[in-house]
This record gives C-alpha cells, structure tokens and sequence, in this order.
C-alpha cells in the first residue's frame, strides 16, 4: 500500500479523473440543452386535479413543467405550513393568465388528489394572455350561438381555419403593401428635404412629388379600407369555454393561434403535432415580448449578418496569412505582427464592441451620414448600431481565427510542389493563385468555418453595435435597396440573453430560450465538427504527398 | 546555334515581352497588395489601441479658459455690484447693484439694455441675496426691515429665424416690499429662498437679531385663490458679527459666518424658533472666513478664507446622533484671500477667486484642482458661472467685467477619483462606489472603477480556481497517460467545448445552475469533498483486484473507468443534499449561512460564475498545456524512465519541468480570458458593484457593466469616455497577459527544437 501510494499512483488517477469531470461536464451540459429544448415542443398532457389550498378546496387544470423535492422549512419561511421534513412540490403550468393572474403556480403533491387527464380539455395558444387552458362550451357568430356540445369541436375547427386565414391576408397587408406605402412616403420626403438642402425649388419637381405622394395616399387609404373590412370579418366568430374555477369566458378567434386537445391525441399525432411546432418555431415570428411563437427573424439575422462578415473576413484573412507564410521574411516584424494576430484573439470581444460602437458607428457612421444621407438628419442613417457595422466588427473580431487557420494550411503544403512551379517559370503570384491557394483551400474553409462558429456565438460586442430583441422588418425585403444594411437585426444569442433575462415573464419563455440555446448549440457544433473532420482529411491528405 | 536563336527570337517577341512585363507587373501588384494586407493586421491592432486612446484622452486635459469679451462696468452710476449673473446662451448680463438697480446689459458690447431702480424712494438697500440659482430669485433688504423679492426672466423668441432675448423683471411675491423685521430695523445680512409652496427669509438685523419670516401658500377652495400665510421668529445674536448668511434651499437650516471664523448651523425645523444646533470652527487661528457658498445642491459648503484655502464641508452625524459639519477635503491652490466662489449649477465643480486676481477651477467629488490662472491684476470680488458652465463672468477691482470662456468638460475625472476612497455628499465615510447615474437631479455621478476593476478580479479568481487544477491535471493525464486512442475522442470533446457560446454558457448559469446550486448547496460541497476521495477509494480498490481483471483492462483508460464512479458519487451527493441539510443546517442552509456565519447570500453568485466561466475556460488552458506536455521530447521521459523513476516521478520531475514556461502560458491565456469575459458574467451575476470577497454574493466586472451602461451613455458624456477607459484597461491588460504568454511559448518553441 505504502509503495503504491509513493509510487504516485493515486496522483494518476486524480488527474484522470479531472479529464472524467470535464467530459462528463460537456456531455451533460450538452444533454441537458439538448432535452430541455426538444422537451418544449412535445404536447404535454393536462391534468385535473382537486387541490387542497390554504384557503380551501379547488380545482386546478394544467400541464406539470416541474417536479422537485424541497426540504419543509424553506417553505414554511415562505409562509406555507407542510408536514414532514421534506416535500415534493410540482410546477403547473395553469394558463389563463388575464383571468387568474398568474401563468404558473407550485402545488405541494400531498395536498393533490383525484388526478385524471379529461379528453375534452383544450389548449389554445393565443396572440396575447399566454396559454389558455379550459373545456369548450359553444362557438358563436356575432356574439350567438351556432353551435354547442361535442360538436362544438369540430365546428370551431372549421372556423379557426377561415379566422387563421383571414388573419394571414391582415398581416400581409399591413406588413408588405402597407410598409411598401409608407417606405415609399419616406422616400419622398427625403427627396423633398434634399431638393431644400439644395435650395432647389424647381416648380415642376415639386409638382412630381405632390402627384407621386397623391397617388401613394389614394393608396394608403385603399388599403386601409381593406384592413377594416378584414379586421370586421376577422373579429365575426368566438367561442366561449369553461376555466378551472367553473366560470365561462368568451374568447375571440382573431385571438387564437392554435387549438388542440393534448389528453386526446394518440402517438403519431403528438409525433405530428411536435413536427409542426418545432417548425413553427423556426419559421415563424416571436409574440408576447418574446416568449412564444418562433424565432425566425434571430435565425434570419444571425445568418445575414454572418454572410457579410465572411465576405469581409475571408480575403483579409487570407491575404495577411499569404503575407505572413509566404511573403514576409522571418524576421522581428513578423514575429511582432503573429503576436498581434494573437492578441488580437484574445482581446475581449467586449472591447470590440467599444471600439466597434465608437469607430465605427459615431465616427465613420456620422461622417457616412453627413456626406451621404444629410436630408435624413438628425435621424441617423448609418450613424446608429446596424446590420453593417456589426458585421464589420465581428469581421474584425474572427480576423485572427481565419489567419491562423490559412497560415496552417500553407505551412502543410511541402516545399517541393512551390519550387515545382517556380522551375517551371512561372512568378511567385502565379504560383500563389494557381497552386498553393487551391492546395490551401480546405484550410481557409475550415478557418472561415470556425470564425462563422464564433460570430454565430458572439453576443457581448452586438449589445452595443446593433442588435435589438424586436427588431421592426427584416434587413432583406421587397424594397429598394433590398438589402438594408442600415437596419437593427435580431440575433440568436441576444435572443438567449433577452428572453432568459429581460422579459418580464421569465418562467414562460424559459422553454423558448432552451429551445433557442438548442439550436444555437447544434449549429455551433456541427460547423466545429465539420471544421475537424476537414483539418483532419487535409492532414491525411498531406501526409500522403509527403511521403509520395 | 539555330535552335538557340529561334527562341531567343521568340522570347524577344514584342508581344512575349508585353506578356513577361505584364506578368512581373502582377507579380509585383500581388506582392504589394500582400504587404499591405499583412501590415494592415498591425494597423487594426494599433488602431483600436489608438481609438480608445482618443476617446479616453480628452479625460486629463486641463481646463482652458479664454476672454472672450471685456467691458468696462456699465452704468457706474448705479451702484456697486452685489451680483452678476447671466442666462442660459451667456450673451446678456444682470448686475444688481448696492444701490438696488438691476443692470441689464449686452456682454458682448457693455451696450446698457436696461437699468431698473428696484427699491422704493423712501427706503435704501442695506443688503442682498441669491436664492437657489435654478430659479433665478434675488432680494435686497432694506433699512426699514422690509424688502423686495425679484426675478430675473429671459424670454427667448426666434422671429426670422434669429434669436432674440429679452430680459425682464418678475416679482414672484409681489411689486410691494415685504415686511421682514416686524420692529423694522435695517437688515444687515440677507438669505431668501422661493419654493413650489414655501418661501423663506432670514435676515441679520442692525442690532443683531436673526429674523426667520416663512410664507406658506394656503389656497382656499371657495375662492380658488392664494394667500400667503406669514410665520416668523427671532434669536438674539448678542455680540457676534455675522459676516455671511446662507439659506438652504430646502429651507430647513441656515449656515451663518462670523467674524471669528466660526460657522454656525440654524435648525429652521419649526419656523418660528430658529435654533442654533452647534457652531464648528472652520479656519485656522489667525485667519478669518473670506468667503461662504453653497456647493451645487445645497449640500455642501465651500468655505473661503483669508490665506487662500477653500475647504468643503458637510453634515455627518456624529457618535450621538447629531448632524455636524465636518471638513471633507480642501484646496490649497490659491495664495491669498478668497474674495469669491462661484458653484457650477449643474455639477459639482466650482471657481475660486482670490485677492491678486487669480482665479481657480476645482472639482469637489474628484478632488481635482482643474485649472489655476490669472484672471485679472486686481482683486476679484464678483464672479459667478454660467447657467451652462462654459462661461465666467468676472468683475474686478479696476471696474472691469470679463467674460471668459470656460473649455471644461471632464472636471468630475480625476486619479484619486477613479482608485481611492472619495468622500461623497451625505456619506458617512469616503468609500469606493461605482454609481454612474440616478433618477434624481440632485445626483452626484460616482465613478470609482475599484468596485469594477474588484468585480473582475474575483470572478477571475474564482474561475482560475476552478479552471486551473481541473484543465492543468486533465491535460497532464490526457497527453501523457492517456491511451491514443482515447485522446482522439477527448480532444475534439474539449474542443467543442471551447466553441459553446458563451451566452448559453451564461444563461444555463444564471437560469438553471444558479437556482439549482442554491436547492442543492449542501450536496455541492459534499461532491467537493467526496469526488477526489471516492475516486481514491475506488484507485485503491482496483489496486487490490485481482491481477486477470486488472489487467483485462490496458493501462490509459482510467478516465473511463472513472466515469461510472464519478456519475455515482455526483448521484449520491445530489440525492443527500437534502436530507444532510435537515439535518446538519435545520433544513435552510442559506438561513444559517446569513445568520452563522453572517455572509450575505445571493443566488446569482460568485461561485455560480467561478463554475461557469471555468468551464468556459478549461478548454483554453487545456489544450495550450497539452500541447506543452505532449510536445515535450520522447528522449527526455524515456530516459527517466529507463533510470528506474515511476511514471508519475518523470511526470513531476522531469515532464513538467520542461513544460511549465507552457502551462504558465495557458494560465495566462485563461486569465486573459477570464477577465475579458462579458455574456457570463452578465447573466450570472446581479451586476451589483460590490467589493466582497464572498463567494456567496454577487459582483460586476469591468466587461458587464460596459454592457449594461454603454447603450444608455449620452455619448462624449465623462460617463461614455469612462466606459471607454474601462474598455481600454481590459484592452491592456489582456494585451499584457497575452503577450507574456505568447513569448513564453515562443521560447519554449525554440528550447524544444535546441533539445
């Protein structure tokens, strides 16, 4: 025992087991996002029960989001009286938010009883209000009733179709030709305000304008006579249903975005019923502050203002790699320049997003708005966090990444098939562009891989140079320029961060935002993963021609 | 020789050779463009660098101040100035005289706008006072114990487009003077101020009474009109000589100096019986007070006296509960005697003016003397600031009025300001607070970067503690026991560690561990204590198995057979940590750890963010030590091996010998990391600016409270530039750590290839 112990044995496996700790950290920390995530979009089943509150004896009706096992006293200081010294509680998800007040509530699973999961129990998803839970009573028109009882269900089906798509022509409507209408207005008022900036007073253009903002107006009013009309037929039905403590609401159809009854579904259809959720997720557009609905304008944002940053980031990267490797001669400037490169690494994405918001926004911003946009001041066009600039300094910010993952790659490329090609007459660019950069080619695709993982993944430096939680319109739509790079965009990551802990109601979108970190995370890992595999395929491949 | 030629021939082809140059032309362009992209990389370094560097700058300049206009005091005739004060644009200047006049004139030309006699034919003014600035009051007091109550008004038009100001005269208390001394006895020393329902007057008679007199609104509903309900009352002042008379502007207490230097503190709490709560004697023995005002905000007092000190004072409760006035800093940068101050209106800055003409800029909470220089040859008794702080109307001794332009827009910036204790207003102790603005006006900014530049360390530490061991150890293990084939999963797992964003990192910290780990406390540190002992046992236990299934199993795989283990001891501990918190801590840890041990506990705490950004740091460190260990030369291990030393004897004495100078780089990187790391901490942590070393409170690092500040900053604001200079000490002190690391294992790099 004694020479095992001075044999350093045990120290061996203390090590090891740091390695054990660290793995197990990532892989459970991975499966917890990664069930936490899925988990949402599954029709959890509701269940019925008689509670013994402290006030007496009711009814409560949800879905159980939680379950944990709490020791007596700390609840007994939050002022519930229980026996025993440790409890298990239960987290229901009770809906109904504008009529009891709150979305969730702890019961205490002893005071539980007569639990069963009704067949007839509804779940309607709304625009406002969260969740609502209840039993259908009757659907009506106009306020009467058209139809009551079992065969209220399938009624109500029918309607919600027409109410969902009457809904989808409003939206249409307000949000492209509306927003066609009034960009054009701002159009005209910008070239207006220009012509007085340039003290033009030309009668005739003038008169152009008047005629084209006539036309726009007669427009406008058209549409809008449009929406009212939508919006009357929209508001025609409603139904009304019974909540857990037996009183009867009356709910709109222009209100509801799904209806379903989770107690009654059988397995496929729950299979169907996720499938169709989970794309609703990615497709579709945020409500209530956040917390439901999808996330389609983050994913869209994050992909946008990626592309343009590996537009920048890749030549600049690989021409600094190309300089470095196959240009400058090894001397203290190089040296000093990969330290940089380095530094510039492991500076704080924080301090990017400073310099970002100084430089680029209030100094190279306002100077861009006062040579090019003067009829729109004092709103700023570029002189405000966008699109552009936060691009720009993540380009900056995965610069590094892109560097030395090239500078790697031409290190690999053997000696001989260079001078290959310069033997055979051709200049040092040629060989560059024609032999050594296609051979690279899989190096800078992995380093432009990594840094898209990394701007994917960044959030600190955005907070400050454009991101917002609810951004307006997309920064690509049917309007002239198309792409605005002007605008403010929504963000995965920031969408973590302001729905987990900005939104007033943080228990309900807390399966979003693992839902979000979920797909964060998968895209994250996956494009690091195909970054390994191809550094790994590069390396076998440059073996094989150095051993050839 | 035919052959020869005929290429030569070729080659000199005119257009081969158009070719060829084209081509070196290229050649040449790409070599160029290269260079410049790679300098370029030293650019952007620099450039950021110099960025901030440039926002930050305009921090230490000094003050600059300029005549802009100088007059000859107009309307001599009508008295010697008791008051100068000009509006918000610093183009028209009021002078109130000794003789009652309001001289309104142009302060660019000295042309006299108008000249208003204030006081009545029958009386003559024996005294005056400002009230708070912000409303423009003043009063003269006259010697039939009554006096007059006026209001400066600047009407601001812009007919055509050009701006147009015309001043008049307003008497918020009416045309009539007002009775003050009910004995009508002149008044010698005067303080008003006007309020939204309360006025207040107090007033120093010729035969030295103080004289409270309070008008209170009263409006009544049946005739929906105002009447001002009177109050007053006395106190017999004996012998003393009152020199200055000061009226806060909430209009509960008066400060009154007297010749003795003394100054003396009256309740007005019941508005009929002043009382004289304690007198303090603020200068030196010899010296008298030259000169008494109030800081911005009524707070505190600037004392001037006749050796040239200004001393700020204000009121501290002492051991018996009592309010006293007591000296909080003090200037010295002038030499002679105080003849005036004049507070800044919107910021704690002030101006001093002395005997020989000097005048000084200072700033109270930084404790910044801005700017010394002379104003003028003479004696300075009349100087007051702009409304805006960018104008100092000065009158002097020779019958000059000066308008001098002030450039001061950093003042509340200072050394000691941003690392030392300050002494703030109302505060009973100088402390180090970070507190950038509030929802009142009356608001002194505190920018201590100590509470920060604290925040950031602890978190770093409590990282590194968690990061450093566990990443170190793991790496050791993993390049140097670790069977190959193993380490090919391990790494790539580590690796994409190191690529979770941060901001899930952040929220599973603040939203699911935080929570989880104040539910579980107890179980926490039972894993603590129970995972390196459990992992012991079971080593020793597989010490003692049998040599066939011990050896069924290859040597390199102990991480793995771990995995079971420590899957069970977490298991174990998680499932204990309640009962074991019935019954060692009565089932409510975090009420004995408040109670016992007397530590705050909040749920988003330090050890949350240690936990997190450790993991967030891990990979780092791991993968640069590594490389180190698993880089260091086979011939060295295998030697020491040969030599009979045990696997873990050549690890200690010989591996990471050769590999510390890279393990010390992969601390530092880590570090670097640590420090700079923003989504973590953000989420984490509640963001309180706190200075406690507590793993169980909350703490803001320079990194979060730049975004949580930078998008409300008014920008070019001192509060903006000094989230800039926050954002330039992460800069470099990142650069520094980064930079150590990098030529340590540059090093490293050239001693292994020399072995």
């Amino acid at each position: 025992m004694k020479h095992w112990w001075n044999s350093g044995e045990p120290w061996i496996w203390l090590t090891a087991a740091s390695v054990t700790v660290s793995i197990l950290a990532v892989v459970s920390l991975l499966l917890l996002i990664i069930w936490q995530g899925l988990g949402h979009f599954w029709p959890a089943s509701v269940m019925e029960a008689e509670y013994q509150d402290h006030d007496g004896k009711i009814t409560v009706l949800g879905e159980v989001r939680g379950e944990e096992v709490v020791p007596a006293s700390r609840l007994q200081e939050m002022g519930i009286v229980v026996k025993g010294d440790l409890v298990t509680r239960y987290l229901l998800k009770t809906g109904n938010r504008e009529i009891l007040g709150m979305d969730f509530r702890w019961v205490l699973a002893e005071n539980l009883q007569q639990q069963r999961y009704p067949k007839e129990v509804i779940v309607i998803e709304r625009r406002e209000w969260g969740n609502f839970y209840g039993y259908l009573q009757a659907v009506k028109e106009e306020g009467k009733v058209v139809s009551e009882g079992p065969e209220a269900w399938v009624e109500l089906q029918t309607r919600l179709d027409r109410t969902l798509t009457l809904y989808e022509e409003i939206r249409n409507i307000s949000k492209y030709d509306i927003g066609k209408v009034n960009h054009g207005l701002e159009q005209l008022r910008l070239v207006q305000r220009r012509l007085e900036l340039n003290n033009d007073t030309d009668p005739a253009k003038q008169q152009q304008l008047a005629d084209e903002r006539v036309v726009l107006q007669a427009r406008f009013e058209e549409l809008n006579q449009q929406l009212a009309n939508l919006y009357q037929a929209v508001n025609r039905d409603s139904f009304s249903a019974k909540v857990m403590d037996g009183r009867v609401v009356d709910i709109s159809l222009a209100n509801v975005v799904k209806v379903y009854r989770p107690n009654s579904l059988s397995g496929p259809e729950k299979l169907g019923f996720y499938v169709m959720k989970f794309w609703e997720f990615v497709s579709d557009e945020p409500r209530e502050a956040n917390t439901e609905g999808g996330i389609f304008p983050a994913i869209f944002g994050t992909v946008i203002m990626v592309l343009i940053m590996s537009v920048m980031v890749t030549p600049f990267g690989v021409i600094a790699a190309v300089y470095l490797h196959e240009y400058a001669k090894q001397n203290f400037l190089t040296r000093t320049i990969r330290v940089a490169v380095n530094n510039l690494a492991g500076i704080p994405s924080i301090v990017y997003g400073v310099f970002g918001l100084g430089f680029f926004v209030y100094f190279i911003g306002a100077k861009i708005d006062l040579w090019f946009f003067p009829e729109a001041l004092p709103a700023p066009t570029f002189g405000t966090p966008g699109l552009l600039w936060a691009s720009i300094t993540l380009a900056l910010l995965t610069l590094p990444v892109v560097i030395v993952s090239t500078e790697e790659g031409l290190a690999r490329i053997p000696k001989s098939i260079r001078e290959g090609s310069l033997a055979l007459g051709a200049t040092k660019a040629e060989t560059l562009w024609r032999t050594v950069i296609p051979m690279a080619s899989p190096a800078i695709m992995t380093g432009l891989i990594l840094a898209i993982a990394r701007a994917a993944g960044e959030v600190a430096p955005l907070m400050l140079v454009g991101v917002v939680k609810l951004a307006p319109a997309l920064a690509i739509d049917n309007n002239t320029p198309f792409l605005h790079l002007d605008r403010k965009f929504m963000h995965l990551g920031f969408h973590i961060y302001d729905v987990g802990f900005q939104s007033p109601n943080v228990e309900a979108g807390r399966p979003l935002v693992y839902a979000t970190a979920f797909l964060l995370v998968t895209v994250i890992v996956v494009l690091n993963l195909a970054a390994i595999w191809i550094r790994n395929q590069l390396r076998e491949k440059y073996k094989a021609l150095e051993t050839a | 020789m035919k052959t020869t030629s005929s290429i030569v021939s070729i080659l000199n082809d005119p257009i081969i050779i158009r070719r060829r140059h084209w081509r070196m032309l290229k050649d040449k362009l790409a070599k160029h463009a290269m260079t410049i992209g790679g300098i370029s990389i030293i650019f952007c370094i620099l450039l950021i660098f110099f960025y901030l560097l440039y926002v930050v700058w305009p921090l230490l300049l000094p003050a600059q101040m300029q005549v802009l206009h100088t007059l000859k005091v107009p309307a001599p005739t009508a008295g010697e100035t008791v008051f100068l004060a000009t509006e918000e644009q610093g183009e028209i200047g009021v002078r109130f005289t000794s003789k009652g006049h309001a001289v309104f004139f142009s302060l660019k030309n000295g042309a006299i706008i108008s000249d208003n006699a204030l006081a009545p034919a029958e009386a003559t003014v024996t005294s005056f006072a400002a009230a708070d600035p912000a409303g423009s009051v003043v009063a003269f007091g006259l010697n039939d114990g009554r006096m007059i109550v006026v209001k400066r008004v600047f009407d601001v038009s812009y007919p055509k487009n050009v701006r147009v100001i015309a001043p008049r005269l307003e008497y918020p208390l009416g045309k009539d003077p007002l009775r003050v001394d009910d004995h009508g006895k002149a008044l010698t020393r005067l303080g008003v101020q006007v309020g939204e329902e309360t006025h207040t007057v107090a007033a120093v008679t010729e035969d030295n009474r103080l004289v409270v007199t309070q008008l209170k609104k009263e409006s009544s509903f049946l005739e929906e009109s105002e009447t001002l309900q009177r109050s007053s009352g006395e106190l017999s002042l004996q012998q003393s000589q009152i020199t200055h008379l000061r009226l806060e502007k909430e209009q509960r207490r008066l400060y009154m100096a007297d010749q003795e230097g003394y100054i003396w503190q009256v309740s007005l709490q019941e508005s009929t019986a002043p009382q004289i709560v304690h007198q303090v004697r603020v200068v030196g023995p010899q010296d008298q007070i030259t000169s008494l005002e109030f800081l911005t905000e009524d707070i505190s007092l600037l004392v001037g006296d006749s050796q040239g000190h200004i001393t700020q004072w204000f009121l501290k409760r002492d051991a018996n509960n009592n309010q006293i006035l007591t000296k909080v800093r003090e200037f010295d940068g002038q030499k002679a005697a105080i003849t005036a101050i004049a507070p800044e209106e919107r910021r704690k800055s002030f101006a001093a003016a002395d005997k020989t003409g000097q005048v000084g800029i200072y700033h109270t909470t930084a404790n910044r003397t801005v700017l010394i220089t002379s104003a003028s040859d003479s004696a300075i008794p009349q100087m007051v600031f702009a409304p805006r702080g960018n104008l100092l109307l000065v009158e002097d001794d020779a019958g000059n009025v000066l308008t001098w332009k002030v450039r001061n827009d950093h003042p509340e910036v200072s050394w000691s300001g941003l690392w030392q204790k300050v002494w703030y207003e109302n505060y009973e102790n100088p402390e180090y607070i970070w507190q950038s603005s509030a929802s009142t006006n009356d608001f002194e900014p505190k920018f201590s970067l100590m509470p920060l530049a604290f925040g950031t360390l602890k978190a770093a530490f409590y990282a590194m503690l968690i990061a450093v061991p566990i990443a170190v150890l793991g790496a050791i293990y993993t390049a140097y026991f670790m069977a190959p084939r193993m380490r090919k999963i391990v790494k790539p797992t580590i690796e994409i560690m190191a690529a979770l964003p941060t901001v899930v990192l952040g929220f599973l910290a603040g939203l699911w561990l935080a929570p989880a780990m104040e539910d579980y406390l107890v179980g926490m540190f039972t894993l603590l204590i129970g995972l390196p002992i459990g992992v012991l046992c079971f080593a020793v236990m597989w010490h003692y198995l049998p040599k066939g299934i011990r050896y069924h199993i290859p040597g390199g795989w102990e991480a793995a057979l771990l995995i079971p283990v420590i899957l069970f001891i977490s298991w174990l501990s998680i499932t204990l940590s309640h009962p074991l918190e019935v019954w060692l801590f009565g089932g409510n840890i975090r009420h004995w750890i408040t109670t016992e041990l007397g530590m705050r506990f909040d749920q988003r705490n330090a050890l949350v963010v240690g936990i997190a950004m450790g993991m967030a740091v891990i990979p780092n460190i791991f993968s640069i030590s590594e490389d180190a260990v698993f880089s260091v030369p086979k011939h060295l291990t295998v030697g020491s091996l040969a030599l009979g030393a045990t696997p873990w004897q050549t690890m200690t004495r010989v591996v990471i010998l050769t590999a510390s100078p890279g393990i010390f780089s992969a601390v530092m990187i880590g570090m670097g990391r640590a420090v700079g790391e923003t989504m973590i901490v953000l989420m984490a942590t509640g963001n309180t600016p706190v200075m406690e070393w507590n793993v169980f409170e909350g703490l803001r690092t320079l990194a979060a409270n730049i975004a949580v500040e930078m998008p409300e900053a008014e920008v070019n604001s001192t509060h903006f530039r000094i989230l800039f200079l926050s954002g330039l000490v992460l800069f470099i002190f990142t650069f520094f750590f980064n930079t150590l690391a990098e030529v340590v294992r540059q090093r490293l790099r050239r001693k292994y290839s020399s072995l």
